[in-house]
């Protein structure tokens, strides 16, 4: 077990390292100047010198990364005299053109998409599941037919439609949810989730189309299986059947795909952030990729790719709780 | 020598019992797994439905010019006139009338029909060449691991591994404006193609290891069967034996792999839209239709209507056919 999250580690450590060198490259070589880039339209060549020094950008390629790794572990300081920056670690980089740290940009945010894919996905994963799951059970049933049809569709809906659907049916034209908000959990609970709930109910219902589909067909399969039949011999009560053993093996497969959806969506929900205009890491990135606010974004690619590895590790350490079949080496 | 050419996938063709005139005995039909597959898809309603709409969609996309110069308007074309004071159209239902079937856009006064049937357009054509160029890379990478063995699968296994690890969206909303500003300073407005090249280039770039995966895991498997060597003992190249031996045996999950990939690039492409990093203006594009309605929902919801649709059953007609083409050509399942 410990060699097998020790070998995991050192692999993700690589991937990002290798993530790290191909955004870097991108976002710092390809440009023709990231300076001129990141200064604005009205710079003048002095300004763009001047932000080139202070930023680091005249320095050659590898140093450049060397000082942006060691400014993520031990901060750096841009600049010098007037200018001072200071960046304690993790530093992500300075934006120019917001005149703060990264980090500082990523801590406002983060929170607020946190808020999204967490409530959605405790939405998705509870209503998809339960509805694969009664529908395996009811199977060729009025309800299970009606189930495929709805995940059907909803596997075919796009956020961006359904979202502005929700909006003017529950917002616009009935007024029964406010505008979506984000009010801090710390601050108030319960304002926290009424402002939330429009993003939650789009992102949960559209996603768990696609888990109930996954989740009815694999509890069919396990259902069909010899241990199920066993468990069933030995008189054990039917609910207990369902959920001791036919469940625990159907969800495997599900925690894979649902840790890989919840890490992708951490990197930024943009379509939810743009429709309901919530200031997450996704409206972040859009709004720093419209100016070409090169250290916003490098930031949020980065961290995007940080919660897809970190999220392909718990889901393989997750596998060995909850399917006993599963042995890690 | 055609046998060696095309050998069967399966067990061999499937013979399927006839019931002749009474009197007579049964009539016996052998079928090859393809005719199968197609027996299967024609028998299949959804199937049919779904690809009777896609190939009206498809024809209305490649007749978009014709249906202009039919009804006489251009998607640029604004009908200012139509429009109040406010900017909204005015008549019922966002300005639908017997010259604009669907209304006018609010704020801009175009047809929204005309911009509809040209977004089609763009959608269509950058999903299917990104699914093309997908297919292209993942076909010939994974052939290339599942013969090669060795280093060079190894390689390739963590190239896909990593590529995975890429967050496939972010990247695009970030790469697709830094690699214009390389190729364009900020006074030039960067042509439609170079556009819609970049976006073909990424969704490909980054989309092609499920298809790799698929092959090399297929390659595999087949690279030991008998007429795989029966092949190379009659003399054959490598070459002949990956494309004429091996690809005809793989070319069916390589089918429904691409009629899943359109819907998907379809409404990713809506998505970078929807953000501004699609297809720029004036070129007609569903997404960017979408994204521009926002302002307009609690006002003219059929705008954000219209588009919204569209993009839903277009994505919902190819994932039902993509289904039915699944479910006609895997030969085990029972429908």
């Amino acid at each position: 077990m410990l060699r097998f999250v020790v070998r995991r580690l050192l692999v993700a450590a690589l991937t990002l390292v290798v993530i790290s060198l191909v955004t870097f490259g991108l976002f710092f070589a390809v440009p023709s100047s990231p300076a001129k880039v990141m200064c604005g339209k009205n710079c003048t060549a002095e300004d763009i010198a001047q932000v080139e020094r202070r930023l680091g950008i005249d320095q050659p390629l590898p140093r450049q990364y060397a000082d942006f790794v060691h400014g993520v572990f031990a901060g750096r300081t841009y600049g010098e005299g007037d200018f001072r920056q200071d960046c304690p670690a993790p530093c992500l980089g300075y934006s120019f053109r917001n005149n703060q740290p990264v980090t500082e940009i990523v801590a406002q945010r983060a929170p607020v998409t946190f808020s999204i894919v967490l409530g959605g996905a405790v939405l998705w994963l509870g209503l998809g599941v339960s509805l694969g799951m009664v529908s395996a059970l009811r199977r060729g049933t009025a309800f299970d037919r009606a189930a495929i049809g709805v995940t059907l569709a909803g596997a075919s809906m796009q956020v961006y439609f359904f979202g502005l659907i929700l909006l003017y049916l529950l917002v616009y034209s009935t007024g029964l949810l406010p505008f979506p908000s984000y009010t801090p959990l710390t601050e108030s609970p319960l304002r926290w989730a009424a402002g939330l709930l429009l993003p939650w109910m789009t992102l949960g219902f559209l996603n768990s189309a696609l888990y109930a589909r996954l989740s009815r067909a694999q509890m069919l399969e396990t259902l069909s299986e010899d241990f199920v039949r066993t468990a069933r011999a030995k008189g054990l009560p039917a609910r207990k059947v369902h959920t001791r053993h036919a469940l625990r093996a159907a969800i495997t497969p599900i925690v894979t795909i649902a840790g890989l959806d919840i890490g992708t969506s951490l990197g930024g929900t943009f379509i939810t952030e743009t429709i309901f205009g919530l200031q997450g890491l996704g409206k972040a990135t859009v709004e720093a990729v419209q100016f070409l606010n090169l250290p916003v974004v490098m930031a949020t690619v980065l961290l995007a790719a940080v919660f897809i590895v970190v999220a392909n590790i718990v889901v393989d350490v997750l596998y060995a709780v909850i399917d006993p079949r599963v042995r890690l080496s | 020598m055609s046998e060696l050419s095309h050998p069967p996938a399966a067990p061999g063709p499937d013979i399927e019992a006839v019931p002749g005139p009474a009197g007579r005995p049964a009539e016996f039909v052998g079928r090859s797994p393809g005719q199968l597959a197609w027996l299967r898809l024609k028998r299949d309603r959804t199937a049919r439905a779904s690809a009777v709409t896609l190939a009206v969609a498809a024809l209305v996309a490649l007749g978009a010019p014709l249906l202009g110069r039919l009804t006489g308007i251009d998607p640029t074309d604004k009908f200012a006139d139509r429009l109040n004071d406010f900017g909204m159209p005015i008549g019922y239902a966002g300005g639908i009338s017997a010259d604009h079937w669907l209304g006018l856009e609010p704020g801009s006064g175009r047809d929204i029909l005309m911009q509809l049937v040209y977004g089609l357009r763009t959608s269509l054509f950058i999903a299917f060449t990104s699914a093309l160029v997908a297919t292209g890379i993942g076909v010939a990478v994974g052939v290339l691991a599942g013969w090669a063995r060795g280093w060079l699968d190894s390689a390739v296994n963590w190239l896909i591994d990593l590529t995975l690890a890429f967050p496939f969206l972010i990247f695009a909303l970030a790469v697709i404006p830094i690699l214009q500003d390389r190729f364009y300073s900020d006074r030039e407005a960067p042509s439609p193609a170079f556009r819609v090249a970049l976006i073909v280039a990424t969704f490909g770039l980054f989309s092609w290891t499920y298809t790799a995966r698929l092959v090399r895991g297929q390659v595999i498997s087949l690279r030991e069967r008998e007429f795989v060597d029966a092949a190379r003992a009659a003399g054959a190249g490598t070459a002949h034996i990956l494309l004429r031996q091996l690809l005809p045996n793989i070319w069916a999950p390589i089918l429904v792999t691409v009629s899943l990939m359109v819907p998907q690039f379809i409404a990713i492409e809506a998505a970078l839209a929807f953000v501004n990093i699609g297809v720029t203006e004036p070129t007609p594009d569903l997404g960017r239709m979408i994204f521009n309605s926002i302002g307009y929902v609690a006002s003219d919801p059929w705008y954000t209507l219209f588009p919204g649709l569209t993009v839903f059953l277009l994505v919902l007609a190819f994932n039902l056919l993509g289904d039915a083409l699944r479910d006609s050509l895997d030969p085990r399942s029972t429908r």
